[in-house]
């Protein structure tokens, strides 16, 4: 088991796309890191960087203290899932568990127990005797995974392999994962799309835009303080209300009437944006103290919960999370409060985090 | 000929399917059709009726005016005289058909060991100007074997390939290769690159991942290729009548039109030679026509 540490990496395909623009990640032992980001942002090409399989243009990959930049993956004792699991087609599922041991050379007795240890964590006992085309989806994921803890690697790189599961069955193996990951205390990097696979799974969390990192952190800073508007807007669901403010009598003041607790150590004469939760807003009976008069959009039942969509002022569709008890009509006049603590407020210009 | 493989795939099973009411619409229409497709029929089959029917006729027969269709009497002498030459021994045209067997088996497997992996590296990495080196190798085949037949001549003669099995072999190689990479490319683009990718990450190189994983679901593709290497190089005749000259280096091709001149022509022994060079290409397709289909569906790798 090893730490992956990749310093300012770089990747510019021949073509001349650049996909990943700089990248620093320090990644502990034991950890399991997700990095997530939009469709492109150049998590699988990080992904793969570190596996062995894109040589990075620039930059350095170390695996515990290892510098990997010229290594064959082969050389780099690391396991990797992929989003189409790649189980040999020809094979029985217990060959392609037994497959990696016996490239290895390990004696038949070990490759056995070692396949019948995966079998068992993974639960495949039934299934090893079938081939890929006769399994289910989620078989054939968990045989991917069984396919990656047999060879004990260093590290796990898992390339959004949840992606093509239904929901139940991507919430059950998530929680699969993150058990097996925490039993095994295996070093994993795990690349998602899913912001909601992201919070659950990761110890920390990359967040990637653009071939950049926007920020890193525990699920929970990440959540409640995003580094960037990029961030504010692509974590939650939904994401951050972002209200243009401007400061005033030490209020943060909207368009709208909308006032705001603001953060301590503001800066003056810049044009600002706060991020509010859906969760830090109320919607109130009109007229209610505190409150500014806004009409209901639309309203979302999530079962527990109701999103309601708001317009008040100059704002527009502004997310407001309401418990199931009160409910309010579509279109009918109601009131907006803000009931948190300060805001997080950005910069509009330079997009990022001021306070 | 990519062309007539979808053909090939898509008839069959749609003939099977359609009932014949849908096929032939109305009643009126129907008879129309089937006048037609008689017609057709006729048209194109009467030359290979006639050459079987040629081939075992007496030879007075053959020469019989009016002609006759039915009633002759059947012999397999000029079946004997294609392999058996007249005072014993080997005849020249089963000489020809050997060296046939031996250019066209050689020239395929040459192009396909080099076509195969060469279409492999084309699918999986990043080639400087790909597009452009896939179309230069494409263009070799835009000309006809008339065209550059004389400047192969000319280099064959100073380096001393006339006339020599070897030269065709390399000619017959060199135009397959192209064809080879261009259909073998569309194959090995189906087979997912994780594969490979998974292997590395076992512990294999590139090229034993290549060798284990991906040769093993490219076999339909390269049979359904090489079938069509083998063909072309088995009728090829325009290279081989001008490289080659003597009778132990001579494919069958120029050695049956050579029994054509002359003041008489055995119309028998030519029909015979032509029966018996037909036959080889059609048994083998026919052989593997499961892996020509399967070849050309290979698609069924679900991603
Ligand atoms: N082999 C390649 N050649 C050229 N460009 C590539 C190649 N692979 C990826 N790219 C480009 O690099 C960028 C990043 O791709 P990458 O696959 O890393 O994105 P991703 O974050 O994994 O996205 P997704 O969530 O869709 O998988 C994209 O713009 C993509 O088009
Ligand atoms: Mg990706």
């Amino acid at each position: 088991m090893a730490g992956i540490e990749v310093t300012a990496l770089h990747k510019r395909y021949p073509d001349g796309t650049v996909a990943v623009e700089h990248v620093d990640l320090s990644i502990g032992d034991g950890e399991l890191f997700v990095m997530l980001g939009p469709s492109g942002c150049g998590k699988t090409t990080t992904l793969r960087a570190i596996a062995g399989l894109e040589r990075q243009t620039t930059g350095d990959i170390r695996i515990g203290d290892t510098l990997v930049n010229d290594l064959p993956p082969a050389e780099r004792d690391i396991a990797m899932v992929f989003q189409f699991y790649a189980l040999y087609p020809h094979l029985r599922t217990r060959d392609n568990l037994a497959f990696p041991l016996r490239a290895e050379g390990l004696p038949k007795p070990e490759v056995e127990d070692r396949v019948a240890e995966a079998a068992r964590l993974m639960r495949l006992g039934p299934l090893l005797d079938r081939r890929p085309n006769r399994l289910s989806g989620g078989e054939q994921q968990r045989v991917a995974l069984a396919r990656a803890l047999v060879r004990r690697p260093r590290a796990f790189l898992m390339d959004e392999p949840l992606t093509n599961l239904d929901a139940e069955l991507r919430a059950d193996m998530r929680t699969e994962i993150k058990h097996l990951q925490g039993e095994l205390g295996t070093t994993m990097v795990y690349v998602t799309h899913d912001q909601v696979e992201a919070m659950s799974l990761g110890h920390r969390i990359a967040i990637l835009n653009k071939g950049r990192v926007e920020q890193i952190g525990t699920p929970l800073e990440v959540y409640d303080r995003p580094a960037s508007l990029f961030c504010a807007a692509f974590i939650g669901s939904p994401p951050m209300n972002l209200i243009e403010v401007e400061v005033a009598d030490g209020k943060l003041r909207s368009k709208g009437g909308l006032v705001l607790t603001p953060p301590p150590g503001l800066p003056r004469d810049r044009s600002l944006v706060a991020g509010v939760r859906p969760e830090a807003l109320e919607v109130t009976e009109p007229g209610a103290e505190g409150s500014v008069p806004a009409r209901v959009v639309s309203a979302e039942w999530l079962g527990d919960e109701i999103i309601y969509v708001v317009d008040y002022g100059g704002q527009r569709d502004v997310r407001v999370r309401m418990p199931l008890t009160v409910r309010f009509a579509t279109d009918a006049p109601v009131g907006l409060r803000h009931t948190g603590g300060p805001p997080v407020v950005y910069d509009v210009n330079t997009e990022e985090l001021v306070a | 000929m990519a062309v007539s493989v979808d053909e090939a795939v898509s008839t069959g099973p749609v003939r099977d399917r359609t009932p014949a009411a849908r096929r032939f619409g109305g009643r009126g229409r129907s008879v129309l059709e089937i006048a037609l497709l008689t017609v057709l029929a006729v048209v194109m089959l009467f030359p290979v009726l006639w050459m079987i029917e040629t081939s075992i006729k007496e030879n007075r027969d053959v020469y019989a005016i009016p002609a006759k269709f039915f009633d002759f009497t059947v012999t397999l002498d000029h079946f004997k005289d294609v392999f058996v030459a007249s005072g014993g021994g080997r005849s020249t045209l089963s000489v020809a058909f050997l060296n046939s067997v031996v250019v066209a088996g050689v020239s395929t497997v040459l192009a396909t060991v080099l076509g195969v992996p060469a279409a492999w590296a084309y699918s999986r990495f990043s080639v400087k100007a790909k597009k452009d080196q896939l179309f230069f190798i494409l263009s070799t085949r835009f000309m006809p074997p008339v065209v550059v037949v004389i400047p192969i001549f000319l280099m064959y003669r100073q380096v001393g390939l006339i006339d020599t099995k070897l030269g065709l072999i390399l000619i017959y190689a060199a135009f397959n290769v192209p064809f080879t990479i261009w259909m073998m490319k569309g194959f090995v683009d189906e087979v997912p690159a994780e594969y490979e990718d998974a292997a590395m990450l076992d512990g294999y190189t590139r090229l034993q991942a290549f060798w284990k994983f991906t040769l093993p679901l490219l076999v339909p593709g390269i049979a359904a290729t090489a079938v069509f290497a083998l063909i072309f190089s088995w009728n090829e005749f325009v290279f081989a009548i001008f490289l080659t000259s003597s009778d132990t280096v001579r494919t069958a091709p120029p050695a049956i039109a050579g029994l054509i001149g002359g003041t008489t022509v055995d119309w028998g022994l030519v029909a015979a030679a032509s029966v018996v060079f037909a036959l080889p290409v059609l048994v083998f397709a026919y052989l593997v026509r499961k892996h020509l289909i399967a070849g050309v569906t290979l698609g069924a790798v679900r991603r």
